[in-house]
């Protein structure tokens, strides 16, 4: 399958008054094209500052320290600051939270929309105009002329983030990086946009990279899962093996401490203690303080990432002693 | 026994820049809780469900309604009543940061409500802050007292917040939210601390909270909430098994359920809630709901009992 994009080893730090964060700490991930993947943690675990960094967007006290994002073989991490800006928002774009945070509120939706597409290419006003129009109306709003003469603050918040949506698909980019894009919104607002999103996805061929700490999410929307915890990735897996059979203890523990609204569970499974953290990470394996399945070496050794069947991999000595065992 | 019985509360507010206007945040609202129950409010934003909350210990304006407390009207007018309500009724708030004063230590915090409400003596109190916290599983409790609230990860400053609320002794907690902010594997602690207190002490929980999920393994009755009225009030299972009102059955439809093999369900609500300032004519769910007839957009339907345990404001309720 051909490969949008491969990010090896990415590194990125923050400088705190305490010392250096390892915010992210050697992720590394593949999308394929069309695919939609998820990247799933709890707050704090990096997902979110492994989508900034792979656009370039982390800000100071922020900073790339090391790894590669190969967007179809460029390295988006060491392109001129030129180029990337042609390919962010065209060909790689990105849905945020809080779209309040990213829109401008003194300037009408419609003219945002194309904001960036104006940069880049000669529009006259009318051109731009239909353009933005056509945009929304690609997001199924329904009277799209009056949504794109509002200003943000006039929209509800699901209005905002289809404009928002708008915005990052005008180009049809090949990968929509999607971080939190319901979390703020109701809960039948969140259908409406995820079904958006998946619809879109499918009419555009765009593969998707879904952050989020919502695992209904990602049973319901996505195709191959990463999960990860203190700044690394723990695990990988086509998503319906991972909820059939998680290979890490921290995937285990989080399944059970699910609550699914599609059925009551007796007694709650809580993972006890919290996670480490990042300045002085522990240096064996980060989840051995609060793993039940923890063996002595955990502690001391940090884990291997062991690949199993099927496209699997799990950071784990356990992974690795049952995969020693049945070789 | 019945602890607590709210009827037909109504909540108002005047409406900034626009003179007599008035926004009803809550409609005719009723609801009771046992001694001991577990009753969670659902609903999304802006459907009244924390105003409901705060107007039951007198924090919003009342326009209209009664509450009984353990046997005894409560008038929320009068500020004697309130007082004595508030020692028996106490609130637990979604961040636990933004409720706990920096600037004091865990035993400054746990001291004014110990002091001022429970009565307990000067040289009592740091014995009895200490049982508090051991209560919430911050044990053992005296090695916290001296900590500031920086100090504590965010499910620990959620127990502080709940050994502030039971250090009255009260019958009845409001949990605004209280879950609703933290991490899945920390929900899950504070769920246990909240589910062992009601065994221990025979509290009483007001849930309120938009996370359906938490609802079905957590409470025994729900109250389900649209623009200010109740639509459906039932008890936890069979409401989930069989929603009356079509806004509970979207809304359990809208959550994502953790597991792949389950069918995605079509998405069955369209459009935004509408303005609570100018509310749809008779049913307020009319505007959004499938299954619409005529009598819906002119006549407003009554809270109805379908059976001893449920009653829904539909005039066309499912499974009915």
């Amino acid at each position: 399958m051909e490969t949008v994009l491969d990010v090896r080893d990415l590194a990125t730090h923050i400088a705190t008054d305490a010392g250096t964060l390892r915010a992210v700490d050697g992720a590394s991930l593949r999308i394929h094209a069309g695919e939609a993947v998820a990247l799933v943690g709890e707050s704090g675990c990096g997902k979110s500052m492994t989508a900034l960094s792979i656009l370039r967007l982390v800000r100071r006290p922020g900073r790339i320290v090391g790894g590669q994002a190969l967007y179809r073989g460029e390295d988006l991490l060491a392109l001129p600051e030129e180029r990337m800006r042609d390919l962010r928002g065209a060909r790689v774009s990105i849905v945020f939270q809080d779209p309040m945070t990213f829109l401008n509120p003194l300037m009408r939706v419609g003219d945002q929309i194309v904001e960036a597409r104006r940069l880049r290419e000669r529009l006259d006003h009318a051109r731009a105009r239909a353009l933005a129009v056509e945009a929304l109306r690609t997001v199924r709003i329904a009277s799209p002329e009056r949504v794109a003469a509002s200003y943000p603050h006039q929209l509800s918040g699901g209005m905002r983030q289809r404009a928002m949506i708008a915005m990052a698909v005008l180009s049809r980019p090949d990968l929509l990086i999607a971080d939190e894009p319901t979390t703020a919104l109701d809960v039948t607002i969140q259908a409406q946009i995820m079904t958006l999103l998946a619809e879109l996805r499918r009419e555009l061929g765009s593969a998707m990279l879904l952050i989020t700490h919502d695992l209904g999410l990602v049973a319901q929307f996505c195709d191959r899962v990463y999960v990860m915890y203190a700044g690394q990735i723990v695990e990988e897996a086509p998503v319906a093996r991972l909820f059939a059979a998680p290979r890490h203890p921290y995937t285990r523990a989080l399944l059970r401490s699910t609550l699914p609204v599609d059925r009551r569970i007796a007694t709650f499974s809580a993972i006890e203690g919290q996670p480490p953290s990042l300045i002085a990470p522990p240096t064996g394996c980060r989840f051995a303080p609060r793993c039940p399945e923890a063996l002595a070496r955990c502690a001391r050794e940090a884990p291997p990432v062991v690949a199993g069947e099927a496209g699997t991999s799990a950071r784990c000595w356990l992974a690795a002693e049952v995969a020693h065992d049945a070789a | 026994m019945t602890l607590l019985e709210a009827h037909d509360i109504s909540v108002e507010f005047p409406v900034a820049g626009a003179r007599r206007t008035l926004l009803r945040a809550v409609d005719r609202a009723s609801i009771t809780i046992a001694s001991g129950e577990i009753v969670a409010v659902v609903g999304e934003s802006g459907c009244g469900k924390t105003t409901l909350a705060r107007a039951l210990l007198g924090l919003a304006p009342i326009a209209g309604g009664s509450i009984v407390f353990a046997g005894q009207p409560v008038d929320p007018r009068s500020a004697a009543d309130l007082r004595r309500l508030r020692k028996r009724v106490q609130m637990v708030f979604q961040d636990p940061f933004d409720s706990l004063n920096p600037r004091k230590t865990v035993f400054a915090t746990l001291a004014q409500p110990l002091r001022a409400i429970a009565g307990v003596k000067r040289a009592d109190r740091r014995r009895a802050a200490a049982r508090l916290l051991d209560l919430v599983g911050l044990s053992p409790g005296e090695t916290f007292l001296d900590r500031y609230p920086h100090q504590f990860s965010g499910g620990q400053r959620q127990r502080i917040g709940i050994a502030r609320a039971i250090a009255v002794e009260p019958r009845l907690v409001i949990a605004d939210e209280a879950v609703s902010a933290l991490d899945i594997s920390i929900r899950a602690q504070i769920l246990t601390v909240l589910a062992r207190l009601r065994r221990v002490l025979g509290l009483s929980y007001l849930f309120i909270t938009h996370d359906l999920g938490v609802v079905r393994s957590f409470a025994d009755r729900v109250v389900v909430m649209y623009l200010g009225r109740i639509v459906e009030v039932g008890a936890t299972e069979a409401l989930f098994a069989t929603p009356a009102h079509p806004y509970t059955a979207a809304l359990i439809a809208a959550c994502p359920v953790p597991d792949p093999t389950a069918a995605r369900a079509p998405v069955s609500l369209q459009g935004d809630v509408p303005s609570p300032l100018d509310p749809p004519k008779g049913c307020r769910f009319h505007t959004r709901c499938a299954f619409v007839q005529d009598v819906c957009r002119r006549v407003e339907p009554a809270p109805t009992a379908v059976d001893e345990n449920r009653r829904v404001a539909c005039h066309f309720p499912r499974h009915a």
